[in-house]
């Protein structure tokens, strides 16, 4: 009967939180000093959904009962469904006993809003203190801040939590009055602006006293529904980029609106989840990030949409044709990872091998380089080069012509591209 | 063509170079394990393994490579991969043919390949460190059984150590037939007898609650799941099928 009980709660509250898509658990380096249980390191995904999703913590919400009526969130108040509520003890048994058969990285803790925002956050950081202190629980732990929570209490979850999170949800605030009047985006961006610089204090005195305690090393991130709400990706992806650089969030997350609702304000029912949309607008997240993009290079008001045939990369270089054909040895790093066809890892690693020789086709295809899409971009030590004055066009033809559906088709969010 | 057989060991494998250059030969084939062809005019030297020899080759080797390159290629031996040894003699050869140091010298094909071993012994690692699923004991000892593509057991040991350094543990190779023991202190090497009692079945005793926490987890994967996004393709890439009959929430 009890086990029956628990199992029917984590199916609710883990359905509840699987919108929520960020999964990371990475960023951390808590070590496990004390001989205690568990350490957060590069972030292991140790299974994988049925929709191909990494699944790396345990992900569930404190309680789905919620005072709030957000339009596009199965929890809200007016939403006919069945709710449950996990004790702090209960959360804090799960978790301990998933991490020792190595099913999962840690905790990602979340909550309706009950009562109200004080009251939930005390409740979530009473399961994170548990943990630390009680199980001498090094794995990764991270809390949901709930937007209007006293500086108190998100100053103890970051003592306590690896990462937290205020999730933007509707990445304009138009958009957010339409669909969740009641909230309010000064308290989502408060605590994030409390956390920043609470984050930036802790690091120095760490840095000056090594026995500081760690204060969320692995930062804050946050999430935006895309599709709920009519914003373009020049719009989602300046506001992405506005909170990496004003917050210095380790990661935004683009989650596509799955419709699990009616109502008037959203998309209908049966409406497909925009998935390549979401998956475009992650390539071209990892092109700000790691390839040295800058936003206005991706989107602009004369290209306020990626395209959904292909991907940000290539998409720009065929805007940039005059940048092109590049020397694949002579070039800048940073001009070879701008070529399409070729990843941060074959990028690397052309720039070291060519120290040893000039590289050829062969080579570039042995290194990794997807040739029938690089091809059109560089030259290397072979004479045999693109030579036709192809256009814009032209080469996105041959290069669609020659990738399978892959590129048309459903892609995913955890991706491995370029 | 001369036929080099010598024991499988990495010592045994830096023998087999230290006599291709003694010998001077230039084409040849590494065997592991005992001769049984007896196909006559087949050059075949049973290379005996020998220390000493193998030592002045690790030294020499230690003056070309870095210590993270070193690593690379005894892991590279260590996965047991079938006919690969001659890609890694050619590698060493090549290593001590140059002046410089060619670690990332990728236009090479032998340095290429290497490359690709460790990222294939990599990603096994990895997969390991993912999927194993321990099951507790009534001892209070946590169980897992793996069955690896390659023999990467060796390299996972010091993963688990350090995160489940407060729990007994036991990982289990199938294939190869040994394991790892950690004590609460070290590590030791073991091979259990299955003689008298199944594999899956050493486990004669879980303890309680074990049943209790796989039905969670099994739960707790469905109700991750968002049916409007379904992609078998990915699941699949993801999580090969061989995996699947160790991973608790595919059972
Ligand atoms: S406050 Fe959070 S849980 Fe409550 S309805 Fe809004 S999004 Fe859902």
């Amino acid at each position: 009967m009890i086990e029956e009980r628990i199992i029917e709660k984590l199916n609710i509250l883990a359905d509840a939180a699987k919108y929520d898509v960020s999964c990371s658990s990475s960023g951390s380096k808590r070590k496990n000093e004390n001989k205690g249980l568990g350490n957060a390191s590069n972030g292991i995904c140790h299974t994988y959904t049925e929709d191909g999703r990494c699944v790396s913590l345990l992900k569930i919400l404190l309680t789905n009962h919620c005072i709030f009526d957000c339009a596009y969130c199965v929890s809200r108040s007016s939403n006919d469904i069945k709710r449950a509520a996990f004790t702090v003890q209960e959360v804090v048994d799960i978790t301990i006993n998933f991490y020792r058969r190595n099913y999962i990285e840690g905790l990602f803790l979340s909550s309706g809003i009950f009562k109200d925002a004080d009251f939930t956050m005390e409740r979530l950081v009473r399961v994170a203190k548990k943990l630390r202190t009680e199980h001498k629980f090094n794995g990764y732990i991270h809390l949901k801040s709930i937007p209007g929570a006293s500086d108190e209490l998100m100053r103890e979850a970051g003592l306590y939590a690896d990462r937290l999170s205020v999730n933007l949800e509707i990445p304009t605030e138009a958009g957010l009055k339409l669909l969740a009047p009641e909230k309010n985006r000064k308290d989502m961006i408060q605590p994030m602006g409390f956390l920043k610089n609470e984050i930036i204090l802790r690091k120095e005195e760490k840095a000056l006293f090594k026995k500081a305690p760690i204060f969320a090393p692995a930062g804050q991130s946050t999430q935006m529904i895309v599709g709920a709400t009519p914003e373009t990706d020049v719009q989602v992806l300046q506001t992405a980029n506005h909170f990496y650089k004003n917050f210095n969030l380790k990661r935004v997350y683009y989650s596509g609106y799955v419709p699990v609702l009616s109502d008037k304000r959203l998309p209908a029912l049966h409406t497909s989840v925009p998935m390549v949309r979401e998956n475009r607008l992650y390539q071209a997240d990892w092109l700000m990030r790691f390839y040295g993009f800058k936003v206005n290079e991706i989107v602009n008001d004369t290209n306020p949409h990626l395209d959904l045939d292909i991907d940000p990369k290539l998409s720009w270089s065929l805007r940039n044709l005059e940048v092109f054909p590049i020397d694949i040895n002579k070039a800048d790093l940073q001009l070879i990872l701008r070529v399409p066809g070729i990843g941060l890892q074959s990028a690397h690693k052309i720039v070291s091998a060519r120290q040893f020789g000039k590289l050829n086709w062969d080579q570039l295809k042995k290194i990794g380089v997807a040739l029938n899409r690089a091809k059109y971009f560089i030259t290397c030590n072979s004479s045999r080069f693109e030579r036709r004055d192809l256009t814009a066009t032209n080469i996105k033809q041959f290069i669609l012509s020659q990738s399978h559906s892959k590129f048309l088709k459903n892609a995913t969010t955890q991706l491995n591209l370029f | 063509m001369t036929t080099l057989v010598y024991d499988g060991t990495f010592e045994g494998l830096l023998t087999c170079v230290f006599e291709i250059y003694e010998r001077k030969l230039l084409h040849v084939k590494i065997q592991k394990g005992e001769w049984l062809s007896k196909a006559l005019f087949e050059e075949v030297i049973q290379v005996i393994t020998d220390e000493k020899r193998a030592g002045r080759v690790l030294q020499g080797l230690q003056e070309k490579l870095s210590a993270g390159g070193m690593q690379r290629l005894y892991a590279a031996h260590l996965a047991g991969m079938d006919d690969e040894d001659i890609m890694l003699i050619g590698y060493i050869r090549y290593v001590f043919d140059s002046k410089k140091n060619v670690e990332e010298d990728y236009g090479n094909k032998y340095v290429l390949r290497l490359a690709e071993i460790i990222r294939m012994v990599r990603r096994e690692k990895h997969r390991m460190e993912a999927f194993i699923r321990f099951q507790k004991l009534q001892d209070g000892i946590f169980y897992a059984a793996i069955e690896p593509d390659f023999n990467v057991l060796p390299l996972v040991g010091k993963h688990f150590k350090n995160r489940y350094a407060d729990q007994k543990w036991i990982i289990y190779d199938m294939r190869r037939n040994y394991g790892l023991y950690y004590d609460l202190h070290h590590i030791e090497y073991i091979t259990l007898d299955f003689a008298t009692s199944r594999p899956d079945n050493v486990i004669s005793s879980y303890t309680e609650d074990e049943g209790l926490y796989q039905n969670l987890w099994k739960n707790y994967f469905k109700s991750v799941n968002i049916p409007a996004r379904k992609n078998t393709k990915l699941h699949m890439r993801h999580v090969p099928k061989r995996y699947w009959k160790f991973l608790t929430e595919k059972i």
